[in-house]
């Protein structure tokens, strides 16, 4: 019988020597005549483990790593094919405790199948909720839908079924579902994750939307920073169309839906909708006033659902389990899951799907297990350039949109940055402005001019020259950035500069005050 | 010397680009990037080009063109190296490593080699966040960026 060898194909093992890994995998195989197959599959999201070898055995697949392409020859020899032993043994990857503790539901696939197999996807419990979904009136799969209690993924956390709601509402000849892939958060990677390692869910989502709402055609905006990502979604839409999942009819449903990849441009704006639906149309990434709403005019001026990858690809589960199933999942007003990425100087950095409540205090210690440095933890990052720096001090905090809120923070993609004790917290709060000024949009006086005065005030407050009162102008300037902008962008970028400011105050000081100290 | 080629075949291969793409819905995008791709950058002799194609004034399409940081207005080198300098890379000291690959190559960002051999850019992001500091060269992905593995892409760039 022929084996399978997985050699994950996804950017992150890619950039740990994958592509290297397979070749040499090949060569031994032909070597030796062996009857084995190698399955680019998706990352299960372990990447201090990247990259993952698995080998599908009588026993179950059986997990080798980090493998490097010089270990490839001793893994042979150590008979990794009917899963040997070897100094890189795993063994079962789902009982790895990284893997173990998680509740995979969106990316219950990720990682385990060929990501542009349909045959494989639906093996896996694929397409479900979409056939689901063709036997449902479309209130009724908005209805599922809100029920679940699922929130927008993108950042906002605005309540999905409800948008979806305002476009079924909205009559119009012609409606439109895009899929927000810019992901331009620093430290997160889910998007990309399951857009590389299984895109099918994805689209699922995007037609069960498309039924719900009436609209025959979607956009998937990838960022460009995200090739691997568009070759493997516009392959996978392919496949999709020619099983008649998309086209002129839906699994051979009465409506048709077909989806449109796109490439961004490498501006992070162009992550906040409306400044993505204006790339989509060909216009300068500007954000646009609301109202009008997307849902009732969005692109080219049509009723739109906006939302994110993992917004959308939560979906497919939700109407193949159900809405209780889904919402059972959480905690207070967050429900579900959500995956968290976790990023920076960790020891276990990846992806970490679980039902809200964790505190971040065990997410940070017990599952990114400390820094990779060894060196204390000094501040994490929680949401991306726009979320704020948490001190220990906080590390109570549960992981849910509220709690996050009352402590001047925001949760964000999910994305955690970790910082050991080396970090100059002014320099962060500096680098906060500065990527303000560089990606604004330029429409609010505030964003586009209030950055670039921030980036120099606390140039004169690193340099030591009048310290409180240039500290005193980042405040009130900060107030006029969160008070004065239209979008996030220079409306949070308050967030991450004054909670440097506030926890860690010390890095703050004169140089000359802070040595005396010392 | 003259590489650049004369601009009466620069509008003729810049209008099969935009033939390939106006058919699509909100078609500029995917224009520009075709170009990009075809010439190495987007050349200013295509903007009347693209104006007249989509029925847009010239100052739109400069609009468009100069607002997003992927387009180019002059040829890169040839290779070109990304080095991520967002948050993630930086708590794993990508600032040390962008100021080695810039020593080394003797450029800053946004700069192109005297012999032409690489352009340095930055980007904010790559997605590898778990593998910091990260790169990417060419396209291809690079993790985990430490001292050997700047003098490897130091030594590819320059072959
Ligand atoms: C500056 C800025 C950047 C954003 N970037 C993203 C992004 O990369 N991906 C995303 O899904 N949402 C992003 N958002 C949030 C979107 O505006 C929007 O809330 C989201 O696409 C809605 O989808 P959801 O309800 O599924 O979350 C960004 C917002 C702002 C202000
Ligand atoms: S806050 Fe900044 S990015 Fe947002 S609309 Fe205003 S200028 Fe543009
Ligand atoms: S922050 Fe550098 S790859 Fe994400």
């Amino acid at each position: 019988m022929t084996v399978t060898i997985y050699v994950p194909g996804d950017s992150g093992a890619l950039a740990l020597g994958a592509d290297k890994v397979a070749k040499a995998i090949e060569a031994e195989i032909l070597a030796h005549g062996i009857d084995a197959r190698i399955v680019r599959n998706g990352s299960r999201g372990l990447y201090w483990l990247e990259p993952m070898v698995e080998v599908a055995t009588d026993a179950g697949r059986v997990a080798y790593g980090p493998v490097s392409a010089k270990d490839v020859p001793s893994l042979f020899e150590a008979g990794f094919v009917t899963g040997g032993q070897h100094k890189l043994s795993l063994g079962d990857p789902e009982k790895i405790p990284f893997l173990a503790k998680q509740t995979r539901l969106t990316f219950a696939r990720c990682g385990i199948t060929d990501p542009v197999s349909l045959e494989d996807y639906e093996a896996h419990g694929g397409l479900t909720g979409l056939k689901n979904a063709v036997k449902m009136i479309p209130a009724d799969i908005v209805k599922q839908v809100t029920d679940s209690g699922l929130r927008g993924r993108g950042g906002a956390g605005f309540p999905t079924g409800i948008k979806w709601k305002t476009v079924h509402d909205t009559a119009a000849e012609q409606k439109y579902i895009v899929c927000n892939a810019d992901e331009g958060d620093s430290a997160t990677f889910a998007d990309r994750m399951i857009m590389e390692g299984d895109p099918f869910v994805l689209i699922e989502g995007m037609a069960i939307a498309g039924l719900a709402t009436g609209a025959t055609k979607g956009f998937v905006y990838i960022r460009s920073e995200y090739p691997h990502a568009i070759a493997v979604m516009s392959k996978a839409v392919e496949v999709a169309r020619s099983a008649g999942v998309l086209g002129k009819s839906v699994l051979g449903s009465s409506q048709g839906f077909d989806i449109e990849i796109r490439s961004g441009a490498g501006a992070y704006v162009c992550g906040e909708e409306t400044s993505l639906l204006n790339s989509l149309e060909g216009k300068r990434g500007v954000v646009r006033a609301k109202p009008p709403l997307p849902a009732i005019q969005g692109l080219f001026g049509k009723p739109t659902v906006i939302n994110n990858v993992i917004s959308l690809a939560s979906v497919p589960i939700i109407m193949d389990k159900g809405a209780e199933y889904y919402r059972d999942f959480g905690m207070g007003r967050s429900r579900g899951t959500i995956p968290i990425q976790i990023a920076g100087n960790t020891k276990h950095g990846g992806l970490f799907e679980v039902a809200f409540g964790l505190t971040l205090g065990e997410i940070v210690d017990e599952i990114g297990g400390g820094t990779v440095t060894g060196r204390p933890v000094k501040a994490v990052q929680v949401g991306g350039p726009l979320g704020a720096y948490f001190p220990r001090a906080l590390f109570d905090t549960p992981f849910d949109y509220e709690e996050f809120a009352k402590r001047d923070g925001l949760i964000g993609h999910a994305g955690i940055t970790v910082f050991d004790d080396s970090a100059d917290m002014l320099k962060m709060a500096r680098f906060a402005m500065e990527f303000c000024a560089i990606e604004s949009c330029g429409k609010c006086t505030p964003c586009r001019i209030g950055s670039t005065r921030g980036v120099e005030t606390l140039d004169k407050v690193a340099g030591g020259i009048e310290p409180e009162k240039n500290l005193a102008l980042v405040t009130d300037l900060c107030n006029t950035m969160k008070f004065g902008s239209l979008c996030a962008l220079g409306g949070f970028t308050p967030y991450p500069v004054m909670s440097a400011l506030t926890h860690f105050p010390e890095d703050f000081r004169p140089v000359a005050v802070a040595q005396a100290a010392e | 010397m003259s590489l650049q080629p004369a601009s009466t075949d620069i509008a003729t291969r810049a209008q099969s680009v935009i033939d390939e793409f106006k058919g699509l819905e909100g078609p500029l995008l995917p224009i520009l990037h075709g170009l990009q791709e075809e010439f190495g950058y987007v050349p200013s002799e295509t903007v009347p080009v693209i104006a007249d194609a989509l029925n847009l004034s010239r100052a739109e399409v400069h609009g468009v063109v100069t607002f997003y940081h992927d387009y180019r207005n002059h040829p890169a080198g040839r290779h070109v190296l990304k080095l991520c300098r967002a948050e993630a890379c930086q708590s794993m000291g990508a600032d040390a490593i962008a100021a080695q690959i810039s020593q080394a190559l003797g450029i800053g960002f946004h700069e192109t080699a005297k012999d032409n051999s690489v352009t340095l850019e930055p980007v904010f992001c790559l997605g590898l966040c778990a593998c910091a500091p990260a790169a990417m060269l060419d396209g291809e992905v690079i993790g985990r960026l430490d001292a050997d593995k700047v003098e490897e892409i130091v030594a590819e760039v320059r072959s």
